[in-house]
């Protein structure tokens, strides 16, 4: 099935199979690997991305349900090679480890600080409760999502 | 995961969705697929056609009437329950939506596929049955509203058969509703639930403890206790709670979620 898809800025027209998940689509299909496959079950959220202004789980989606959605991911982030506010403040407070999490929790705590510029930590927290992090303990993570709130 | 082979239908209205539904033995609807996707991948279900809900308005929307009763599309998602000016006319909707699972899932996941799911764990089952929903199914020859007493027959089972469709759920008006649960880890799968709703007698609806939410019913919240034993329970056992620990938490659940739609 021919699927249109906007993605950080760019249009892609693909042929695609209608049971290829999203995921697979965006890494396989454009190469875009930033956003990564943790559990496939839809539990550990590394595959978040945030599809027309939605955070949601792209393993959880096939990519023909895609068509004619914008999507934004992990590689979206920064325009010219900046960091954004929100990875400069996973890099100074040692908000990763192996970083596999990485790219779910910088999206997931985008689309919250999107929707609440200044979130409590308990926000915080609920927000992230869709990623797991199985090296941090949450704590740098929460806490760089803090410095970056209002 | 690669998924088995499956055709994707994108209906554009109800009555095209009802006639791929109808046509194709092996179609099933696709709500959120937050749990669909899943057991595809797992080949627990293996559909030949996925008739995807996505995009169609008249299954959206939650709207109030002025009597109080609220008109909720099946395909609204958790997260358009907690944040509806609407839901807030029965609050205990938002309130329990915001309980399953993460944000993710809650952004996508449906009312009318927790139900049609009825995976004994889910939360909305019982919740359906304690506030007295009505729900409304579509096939080709109309439309019929069942009860949701009536409309949870077995685990995965429904009065939505092949070929139909749950097109909207009837809520009426009420804020006297409670909802207690022991779940693995916060606000995870549940191992036990209870809803309640108080409108002259108390309603508590069990989940976790039968292939359908057992129903129980007393004169006041003091009472729930003895009536979920004379229900005579027979939860099954499993790695996460025994049989008899279910009993247990049935009982104290019960009265949590009786005590609390009592005091509101």
């Amino acid at each position: 099935m021919d699927v249109t898809v906007t993605v950080n800025g760019t249009t892609y027209e693909r042929d695609v199979e209608p049971r290829k998940l999203l995921i697979h689509f965006l890494r396989d299909d454009l190469d875009l690997t930033g956003s990564h496959v943790g559990c496939d079950t839809g539990n550990c959220g590394a595959c978040s991305v945030i599809v027309d202004g939605v955070l949601l789980k792209s393993c959880m989606l096939l990519a023909v349900q895609a068509d004619g959605v914008t999507i934004e991911t992990v590689e979206g982030l920064s325009e010219d090679g900046e960091l954004t506010q929100l990875q400069q403040a996973f890099n100074e407070h040692h908000a990763l480890q192996c970083g596999y999490c990485t790219p779910g929790m910088l999206m997931s705590a985008t689309a919250l600080l999107r929707e609440n510029a200044s979130p409590s930590e308990e926000e915080v927290k609920k927000a992230l409760q869709g990623n797991i992090c199985r090296c941090t303990g949450y704590w740098n993570i929460v806490e760089a999502v803090k410095a970056v709130a209002r | 995961m690669l998924l088995r082979e499956v055709e994707y239908a994108k209906p554009g209205s109800v009555a095209e969705a009802l006639e791929l539904l109808a046509s194709n033995d092996g179609a099933r609807a696709l709500a959120g697929g937050q749990t669909l996707i899943n057991v595809m991948k797992a080949r627990a279900a293996s559909p030949d056609m996925l008739v995807d809900l996505n995009g169609l308005d008249e299954l959206r929307g939650i709207e109030l009437a002025a009597d109080g009763t609220l008109t909720i599309g099946a395909m609204a998602t958790y997260s358009e329950l907690m944040s509806s000016a609407e839901a807030k006319a029965r609050p205990i909707l938002g309130e329990v939506c915001a309980q399953i699972a993460d944000v993710q899932v809650r952004n996508r996941g449906t009312i009318g596929g927790n139900v049609c799911s009825n995976d004994p764990t889910n939360h909305l089952p019982p919740l359906m049955v304690a506030v007295g929903a009505r729900l409304t199914i579509a096939s080709s020859d109309g439309e019929r509203e069942v009860p949701a007493d009536e409309f949870f027959l077995g685990v995965y089972l429904t009065a939505a058969g092949p070929g139909e469709l749950l097109t909207r759920i009837s809520i009426p008006a009420g804020k006297k509703d409670g909802f207690a649960a022991v779940t693995l880890g916060a606000e995870g799968t549940c191992i036990c639930n209870a809803a309640a709703s108080v409108n002259g007698n108390v309603r508590v609806a069990l989940g976790c403890v039968d292939a359908v939410p057992v129903l129980v019913t007393a004169d006041a919240p003091e009472g729930v206790a003895d009536a979920v034993r004379g229900a005579n329970l027979m939860p099954p056992s499993d790695v996460h709670a025994s049989s008899e620990y279910r009993i247990h938490l049935a009982t104290v659940l019960a009265e949590r979620a009786a005590a609390e739609a009592s005091s509101r």
